[in-house]
């Protein structure tokens, strides 16, 4: 397996809140990575920093062979690697269709406004949403707001996609539907990195699993043995000595 | 694609009879009334580009206006240019300055954005004024001679006529042109959530800086017509704060966002101003009347005449853009 993305000692510190501290791991291709860790862990900040929304204090990113270390959002996407939000941002005034239609636009392929049109159907269609088109963004549900977040992204026509907890707040239907979208996704030859708190799902998915905790990467390896690592359950369980731990790190 | 588009025809329509109504009959009072209104179409067609279609609110708006006046009226009375190169190198000049300036306030957002476009205002009015080359506060003339190479003032005046609406419907086609263009889809995921049209990879940054640039340039042009056809130009005229304000009551009068609404926004509160300044009992009542009418707008009609049509019969959108 090649490797798509490679972190090498990143770190960010806002003020006195050192949210992501030297964290590496390496991204193969067609796999689906998982990004786990308690609230606060720096999961969003890591990336944040992978796609660019904030600059690394340190360390280097490496994606398809390049160098994309201080490069901004849209730079990134134009080389492939798009991602959704944690908290949805659709484009409230526009049509589902045209939230879409920005993503094929302005993505890797940077299609003209009719290729984008096709596009964007087509991955509509994909994600379940082909027949809210011509609604406007703002009508959707918040489950419909995750799918639109994806087919945004996918619509990019990305190598890697980052998906932020894509399934907080859906029911077990749509979770399901969720995951078998994700699947078609990796089976259509698209890397993913996830970050996700329903474990379930996470632990049935990922090929790998990277935790998080306090901005330290405390795991990484594939969630049979994730389960099982005494930091892990310690992060998320808490021991005793998880006080001290705590002082410790500060 | 743009011949299939209503609009483009009736751009057209509307420029073909506001040559011909006042040319046919010599009617030269109606040609300064039209010619108000065209110049009111052109700055909040202009305008549009940045606060609908991008969501920056520009107060300063006018200053493109001013500067073009002055960049043409200079390169006319002391460069002895002819009218039109004067104007296109005006409209050039000032977007180039345009270009400048926005790439250096264009990283502030929001309110801040709208203070800074009142200090670009501000800051080119005051150097305008001790500027030697320009005249100071006093400003320039034109010299009779100016109208000599146009067959004597009577032709330059309805050269100038014609070429204002020129720029009118030049500007109501670009605003159309961009509407639907890849540009344009970049623009409204801007003025939606900069962040996330970021993040889906519209470069914001050299977007923003080329429709401020862009929204410079034909309202410089007729700068340099308008005030090459006043005859004269100086500070307090060309910097009219107060015409900046009322081009965003335009704007929100006729529907922020579609070009249709800019037009008719701009002709309908340039007659109504021309109505109420000259009536002898409402004159000093103007600037009361505009701040009611917006208020009354954002009120009640938030999206303007042309949003609450869209919102009556929805397949109006696909026609009146």
């Amino acid at each position: 397996m090649t490797d798509l993305l490679q972190v090498r000692g990143i770190s960010k510190r806002f003020g006195g809140l050192q949210a992501v501290a030297d964290v590496s791991f390496n991204l193969g291709e067609g796999e689906i990575l998982g990004l786990i860790g308690p609230n606060g862990a720096g999961k969003t900040t890591l990336f944040n920093l992978v796609n660019g929304v904030f600059k690394s204090d340190a360390g280097t990113i490496t994606f398809l062979g390049k160098d994309i270390t201080g490069r901004s959002p849209d730079q990134v996407v134009h080389l492939g690697l798009a991602r959704t939000h944690q908290i949805v941002r659709p484009l409230s005034g526009m049509s589902v269709l045209e939230n879409v239609i920005v993503g094929a636009c302005f993505g890797r392929e940077n299609q003209s406004m009719r290729e984008a049109r096709a596009t964007a159907l087509e991955v509509l269609e994909r994600v379940g949403l082909a027949d809210r088109a011509n609604s406007s963004a703002r009508a959707l549900t918040l489950a419909g707001k995750k799918r639109l977040e994806v087919a945004r992204a996918l619509a990019a026509r990305p190598k890697l996609l980052l998906l932020d907890e894509v399934l907080a707040g859906l029911n077990p239907t749509e979770i399901g539907q969720m995951i078998a979208l994700i699947l078609s996704i990796r089976d259509g030859g698209v890397s993913v990195f996830m970050i996700e708190h329903v474990m379930q799902a996470i632990m049935n998915l990922s090929d790998r699993i990277v935790v998080l905790n306090l901005g330290r990467k405390i795991a990484e390896a594939p969630p049979a043995e994730v389960v099982k690592n005494a930091d892990v359950v310690e992060a998320y369980l808490g021991f005793p000595d998880i006080v001290d731990k705590l002082r410790g790190a500060q | 694609m743009m011949l299939r588009r209503p609009l483009f025809w009736l751009i057209l329509l509307l420029a073909a009879v506001f040559a011909w109504l006042p040319k046919h009959g010599n009617n030269v009072a109606l040609r300064e009334d039209l010619i108000l209104v065209a110049v009111a179409i052109i700055l909040t067609s202009n305008l549009n580009l940045m606060i609908g279609y991008t969501g920056y609110v520009n107060f300063g708006h006018i200053v493109f206006y001013g500067l073009g006046g002055y960049v043409g009226l200079y390169l006319m009375t002391v460069r002895s240019w002819h009218l039109i190169p004067a104007a296109l190198t005006a409209g050039v000049a000032v977007s180039v300055l345009a270009l400048l300036f926005g790439l250096g306030i264009l990283r502030l957002r929001g309110a801040y954005f709208a203070l800074a476009t009142i200090g670009v205002l501000e800051a080119v009015q005051a150097f305008v004024s001790n500027f030697e080359s320009w005249g100071r506060s006093t400003g320039m003339y034109v010299s009779f001679e100016s109208y000599v190479p146009m067959g004597g003032p009577k032709h330059a005046l309805w050269l100038t006529y014609f070429l204002i609406i020129g720029v009118m419907a030049l500007s109501l086609m670009l605003s159309l042109g961009i509407r639907r263009s890849k540009f344009g889809l970049g623009l409204f995921a801007i003025r939606e959530d900069e962040d996330a049209a970021i993040v889906l990879g519209v470069n914001a940054t050299l977007y923003k800086a080329i429709i401020y640039s862009v929204s410079a340039f034909l309202p410089a042009v007729a700068g340099a017509l308008m005030f090459f056809k006043n005859g004269m130009i100086d500070p307090s005229i060309a910097f009219e704060y107060m015409l900046s304000l009322e081009g965003i009551v335009m704007l929100m009068l006729g529907g922020q966002g579609t070009v249709a609404g800019s037009a008719l926004g701009a002709g309908l509160y340039e007659r109504l101003r021309s109505y109420l300044l000259t009536s002898p009992r409402l004159s000093a009542f103007h600037l009361v009347i505009a701040g009611a009418l917006l208020l009354l707008v954002i009120r009640l009609a938030p999206g303007g005449l042309i949003g609450w049509l869209h919102r009556l019969v929805p397949r109006s959108r696909e026609v009146i853009e």
